[in-house]
This record gives C-alpha cells, structure tokens and sequence, in this order.
C-alpha cells in the first residue's frame, strides 16, 4: 500500500500548500467587511471546468495508484511469474505520445487563433487516440494467442486489468474530444474552443503520464525502482 | 487577502451569475423529475436515501427478533440471517449515511450556504442521483433474485464472498459488487459538484474562513469520499472478476466441497486493505458532515457563537488527513505484521485529539449559552453524549492487546453502532427538523418531534448500551444462533429478549417521524424565512422555500461569519451574515 500512501502524501501536499494561501489563522469573528479573498484577487482565476478536471485527475489518480499498490503487493510474493511483453506495445506507447503532442498542438493552435491547426490537431489526436487502443486490442490478442489468458495467471490477471481500465479512461476521453470536434464542427471559433481543447489536452498528458508509470510497471523496467523503495521502507 | 473600506464596497460590481448561465427547468418533467436544480436534487436523494434505509430498517428488526427469541420465528434460517446483516450493514453505511449527507445535505446546504445560485456542473449533478437511484435499484433487485441477496458480511471478504457456502453467490454478490460500481460513479460526479461549488463559486466576501461549519464538514468529507471510494472500486472490480471470470486477485488455492477450485495464488489480505483504505475514511465521511451540523446547531440554537472556529475547521482538515492512516486497525487479527498494530495503534490514537478538540468546542458552546432546548438542539446533545460513548470505546478497540480478544464480539457491534450509527443519525434527524422549515416552508409538529426524539434516544440506549457487556461476555457477532454455550447466562438471553423488545419500538418511532415529515407539509404551521434567528446565508433567502436561483436579481454579499449570535449593543440577538457593518452601526446609534 506504499505506493497510494505516496499518491496520498502527495495530493495532502498540494491541499496543505492550497489551504496554507487560504488565511486558515484568520480571525473570523474579529473582522467584518467586504473581505477579497485569494480568488478574486487574481485577474485570471481558473474556471470552474478547469478545476474539476483537476480534482477529476486526483480521483482517477487515486484509482490508478490503487492498482498499482495492489499489484506490487501481489508481486512481491513467491510464486509470481511476470508475462512477456508484447512488442507492440512500444508502438502503441509512440501512438500515443503523438496523441499527446496533436492535443497539445491544437491547443497552441487556439490560442494563437488558427482554427484549421486546432482541426489537425483534434484529428490527428483522436485518430492516434483510436490507434493505440485498437494496438492495446491488438497486444492482447497476441498474448492470449501465446497462451496468456486472463485468468491463468496473476500477472496476466493484472496486465489485462490495468490496461482496460487505462483504455476505458482513454475512451472516455474520446467521448470529450468528440464533442469538443462536434462544436469546431458547428462552426464554433477558437475562443469558444480553447477551454475545451485545453481540458482534452491535459486530460491527455495526464493518461500518457498514466500510461507511461504502468508500462514501466508491467514491463518490469521499474522493478529494481520497487525494490529500492520497498527496502527504504522496510 | 484585504479588507476594503466600506465606503468603496458601493462602486464594486456585484459577482452576478449571468442568466444564461443558469438553468432554467421548461417542463414539469425537468422541473421535478430531470431537475437540474440542487434543492430538487437534494429532495430526491434525500427520499430515495430514506425509503432504502426504511428497508434497512425492517431488515434489523428481523435481525433482533431473530436474535432476542432464537428458534420462534421459523422463516429466518442461518441463511436468511446472513443476508440480513449484510444488507442492513451495507445500506445503512452506503447508501443511507453516504447519500443522505453528501447527496441530500450536500446539495441542498452547499450553494444556499455559501452564496451561488446552484451547483457549478447541474447536468453532471443531476446524472450523479440518476446512477445513484439506478445502484439503489440493482441493490433492491438482489432480493428478488435466485439464491437472494449476498451474505458475506458488509465487508464482503474473500474467499467466502463468492464460495458457495454463502448465500447469495449465484446473483447477490455479482449484483451487490454492480451496485457498488455504480454508486461509486454516480457519487464521484455529484462529489466533483460539492468540491467545485465550494471552490469557485462563493458568494462575494465568503471567505473559506467564513464558511459554516457544516459545509466545511461536508467538503472536506467530499475530498475524502473521492480519494476513498476509487478503493473499494478497485475491490469491487476485481472480486467482481474473480467472482465472473476466474481471476485470482483474491482467491487463494483451495478446495470446495471436496473440490479443488481453479483459483490459485490470490491474496485475501490484499482485499482487506483496500477494503479499509475506503473503510476507515468512510467512518469520516459518515462523521464528518455530522461534526460540521452539529456545530451549526449547537451555535444557532445556544444563541452564541461556535467556541474555537479556527480549531474546528484545523480538527476538520486534521481528521480529514489522519484517517487515511489508520485503516489497518481493522485488521489486527487478519495476521499482519504485529509492528504495523503497533503504527495502526498509534495513529488511532493521535486521531482522538482532534476529535476532543471537537467535543471540547462544543461543550463550551454551550456552556453559559442561552440553550433552547428546540428538537434540533435535543438531537444535537444526544449527538454529543453517544459520540463520546462510541469514541469512548474506540480507544478500547484502537489498542492492539485490547482489540485482539474483542474482535467480532458484540462489543464490535456496539461500538460502531454507538459511533457511526446512532450518532450521525442524530445529526440526520437534528439537521432535518432544523433545516425542514427551509425547505417546505412548515415547521415540522412539535409533539411528534418531542416523542420521536426521546423514544429514540432513549431506545437506541437501551438496544446498544447493554450490547457492550455481551460483547465483554464473549458473545460472538454475526451468529444466528448463540445456543447453549458455557460463557453465556440465560440472564444474557433476557437481556437479548429486551434489547429486541426496544428495537422495534424505536423502529417504530421512525415512522411516527415520517409521518411527521408527510403530514406537516400540508398541515404544519408556517415557518416564515429564519424561524430560528440564525445568521447563515440559508436563512436569509429573499423567498422561502428559496426559489430557482435561491436569490433573486442579486447575490449577497457577506461582511461577517456566520456565527455572530447575541453580539453585544446589537438590537437582535443575531446578525445576519449578508447585513453590512453600517447597518448593523446604525441599528445601533438609534438604540444606544
């Protein structure tokens, strides 16, 4: 459980710098008067979307760093046999990073108000977006080819696990970026978009960050990580 | 921050939600039904959070007559009592205590509490209750189906959740676990809606540091359900595909019936810590809207400020941290590392101190306070004494050698109950009589109140107290039947026979309440805007039952916190948190 302890400590972390802005040793029942409080003070206060998906990230965050302590706890027993990597995956990770980056294009492009490069950018996003989860179809399929099922092995139990609830958040994803094309399809101009484009595009380098820390985890990349951790701890 | 001076506040714009902003029902359908409205979404949870939990409530009757007079009742075999406990268990803490203080509480007070219109995400919100109802549903359907519903305790451990010596392993646990799913869901979307709005969408001059009580408690319960519950997620999914698919992240290597099972390998101490890493927070969640009502009650109705604001919020924050640390003080018999008891001990230990805090605070806010003993102020002293008796017997239980002979006897039982049933009821029921002038305009019929407050209290005493010294007898919980055993009196039967005797009339009491509920909507007497002179924003409301929008053209503007009761020179004994400073002066010069 060490890992969402960490996950923990951090978001306690972001929340105690948050609160510790906030004036918590005020004196409530001394002042009286219009009081200007940190939000209004600012010119360019977030919106509300924007911190939703903030606390959104912190939710699925708390959810991936779940898993990942329930699959360090069941690695760290005897009879664990890790599976073979596909290939594939490499790929789909590249898929996936440029996904990431056309995301982060479009945005650019809004903001400097070129619509046609917020167009590419949406579409080449979504489309790799689609790509690397047919490649995740494509990897199980070769796994289970080689005899590697869902069930016949923890680790396998594991891998499978991880990776359709990486790609359900993805297709959840795609459901916001298709909405967010359905506007740019309406004709709705950069202004309108921006906000949205910008929600779908750290939504997006947050699941490749999500992505990247599971891939070094199955792949066993981080294994000696683990186990540096596990003895500072122990 | 800054303070302005009051003669420049006149040229500030005031913070408006621009009308299109805000929804705007069309039908009578999306007025009452599809409401994208949070008062109308409060209503809904609140009712559908209390028709389950009058199931909840049948349900342990059954439990107690079973219980108080072993072998009379023929229809509830062992079985049958399994699926009652579990039940009961699972629907009092999920899907009535969860509900009813986020999605009923939650929705209705934060927006009106804190100055917005309605909550930052309507449509979210609105989803939020229709999964919530949909998971209350595929929850009631598992009585329906073959083999029942699941009776694998409320905490659902594997492997004997999905073995086949429990009831319910056909339909009732895959159902149970869906449910759960969707709970899970629906509240992460209503949760996102109660963190935001307290974020962005205070009224001008609220402050964090001006928020009432209550909606601290709920907003840090918030932040808590929302990192707690991807945790009994995650359990849920992957008993779910043990249960369904044959995985093995639970179920270790064993043999059924004399059948070896396919499963090998699982570990069920793994689902016993993310069970509790959700488990224990939750407590908090229960726990903490009920610290934050409570404050408000005892302040309003003691016409005197809240003692120590600043350390009731820091014990908030505080608890909200702690309890994430404490989880495996449930599991002291599970065979874990005696060395993380002893971290588990002490952590449950540091996190009574700011639970004292609280206790404190609120003791001295009463004290030499002008206490109305209004219904809302008799659930909330009640609040105060059967909390400190259940924490009380949480230290007992926090202690690794005291715990390890107590586990899963009656004393458990009593405890949680002590804890986080009784008390966060009291606060259900002390925040609804306090708050229901409010929300229909009608107070709720005194007498009836009276006579459900002390039947209830009083009878709660009577099932729980005594159940503390079964407990310390060795009385085992979750048996169907204790029989004949050498530890047991036959004066231990007796007093089971009159603890089962209270339960029904304190059931009954209940619906003496929701007669109340239905029949003061129409007959009780009118309640006007503030009928109990408090200074929150809910109260000052330009309409009662506030209308869309909750405040006319204009939002209000806050000079002061909420709790400026009986202020000295002052005409009222109450100063409205939206009243400017130069009125409140003014009032004054004319009365000197």
């Amino acid at each position: 459980m060490s890992v969402i302890i960490l996950f923990m400590a951090g978001v306690a972390a972001i929340a105690g710098w948050w609160l510790s802005q906030q004036r918590l040793t005020a004196k409530p029942w001394l002042e009286q008067g219009v009081m200007v409080d940190l939000r209004e003070e600012g010119t360019s206060s977030p919106p509300a979307a924007k911190i939703g998906l903030g606390v959104f990230l912190a939710v699925v965050g708390s959810l991936f760093a779940l898993f990942i302590s329930a699959y360090s706890m069941r690695m760290s027993m005897v009879d664990w046999r890790a599976l073979p990597v596909p290939a594939l995956l490499w790929l789909n990770t590249g898929v996936l990073v440029l996904s990431s980056l056309a995301l982060q294009w479009a945005y650019m492009a809004a903001r400097r108000d070129d619509i046609d490069g917020v167009t590419i950018g949406l579409c080449v996003g979504g489309a790799s977006a689609v790509t690397f989860l047919i490649g995740q179809l494509a990897a199980w399929r070769q796994l289970s080819d080689a005899g590697y099922f869902l069930a016949s092995n923890p680790a396998n139990s594991f891998f499978y696990l991880i990776t359709a609830v990486h790609g359900l958040h993805l297709m959840g994803g795609l459901v916001a970026l298709g909405r967010t094309t359905a506007k740019l399809w309406r004709g709705a101009g950069t202004i309108q978009l921006q906000l949205s484009v910008e929600l779908c595009a750290i939504y997006w380098h947050f699941l490749l960050l999500v992505w990247l820390v599971l891939l070094g985890l199955l792949t066993g990349w981080t294994d000696n990580l683990v186990d540096i951790c596990r003895h500072l701890l122990s | 921050m800054v303070d302005i001076p009051l003669d420049t506040v006149a040229g500030i714009p005031l913070a408006e939600v621009g009308e299109v902003e805000l929804y705007h029902p069309r039908s009578w359908w999306t007025k009452y039904v599809f409401s994208q409205d949070a008062k109308v979404i409060a209503v809904q949870y609140s009712l559908t959070a209390m028709a389950i939990g009058l199931v909840a409530l049948v349900l342990s009757w059954l439990m107690r007559l079973q219980l108080g007079f072993p072998g009379t009742f023929s229809f509830i075999d062992s079985n049958q009592y399994l699926q009652l406990i579990t039940m009961h268990g699972m629907i009092m803490v999920i899907y009535l205590l969860t509900a009813l203080f986020l999605g009923g509480f939650g929705n209705y007070l934060i927006p009106l509490m804190v100055g917005a219109r309605d909550m930052v995400f309507p449509y979210v919100n609105m989803l939020s209750y229709w999964i919530y109802l949909l998971a209350v549903l595929v929850l009631v359907s598992t009585f329906f189906v073959p083999g029942g519903p699941t009776g694998a305790g409320w905490t659902l451990y594997p492997p004997q959740a999905i073995l086949s010596g429990t009831p319910g392993q056909d339909w009732g646990i895959v159902l149970m676990l869906g449910s759960l799913i969707l709970f899970i869901i629906g509240f992460t979307m209503g949760g996102l809606n109660y963190v935001v709005t307290v974020l962005q969408a205070r009224a001008r001059g609220m402050t964090l540091m001006r928020m009432p009580l209550t909606v601290w408690g709920i907003f840090t319960a918030t932040v808590m359900a929302l990192l707690a519950f991807p945790a009994l997620f995650v359990a849920s999914v992957m008993l779910l595909l043990d249960r369904l698919l044959g995985t093995s992240f639970f179920m270790p290597t064993l043999v059924e019936m004399g059948e070896l099972k396919k499963y090998s390998g699982g570990s069920p101490i793994l689902f016993q810590h993310l069970f509790w890493f959700f488990g224990h927070p939750e407590v908090y969640i229960v726990a903490l809207p009920a610290f934050g009502i409570i404050s408000d009650l005892i302040s309003v109705h003691a016409r005197k400020n809240i003692f120590g604001y600043r350390m009731m919020v820091w014990a908030i924050v505080g608890i909200g941290a702690l309890s994430f640390v404490v989880w495996a003080h449930h599991m002291y018999v599970s065979g874990m590392n005696p060395y993380f008891g002893f971290f588990f001990a002490t952590t449950t230990l540091i996190i009574a101190v700011p639970t004292a805090i609280k206790v404190y605070n609120w003791v001295l806010t009463l004290w030499r306070g002008d206490i109305h003993l209004t219904i809302p102020m008799l659930f909330a002293l009640a609040f105060i004494i059967t909390f400190v008796n259940g924490g009380l017997t949480g230290l007992f239980l926090g202690n690794v050698v005291v715990d390890v002979p107590l586990s899963d006897t009656m004393f458990v039982v009593a405890h949680f109950h002590m804890v986080m049933g009784i008390a966060p009821i009291m606060a259900v029921f002390g925040g609804i009589y306090h708050w229901y002038p409010k929300v229909t305009g009608r107070m709720l019929n005194e007498a009836l109140g009276r006579f459900h407050f002390w039947v209830s209290f009083l009878g709660a005493y009577a099932i729980f107290f005594p159940m503390h010294y079964l407990g310390l007898l060795g009385m085992p919980r979750r048996y169907h039947d204790i029989g004949e055993t050498a530890f047991v009196p036959a004066s231990a039967h007796d007093l089971n026979a009159f603890m089962s005797v209270a339960a029904l009339i304190v059931g009954f009491a209940q619906l003496v309440f929701l007669f109340n509920l239905v029949w003061s909507l129409f007959k009780g007497k009118d309640a006007g805007g503030n009928p109990w002179g408090a200074a929150s924003l809910e109260w000052q409301t330009p309409q009662t039952p506030p209308a869309h929008g909750n405040w006319g053209k204009e939002l209000p503007i806050v000079y002061r916190w909420a709790y400026d009761y009986s202020v000295p020179g002052a005409v009222r004994d109450f100063v409205p948190q939206n009243e400017p400073p130069a009125a409140v002066a003014a009032v004054q010069g004319a009365h000197p």
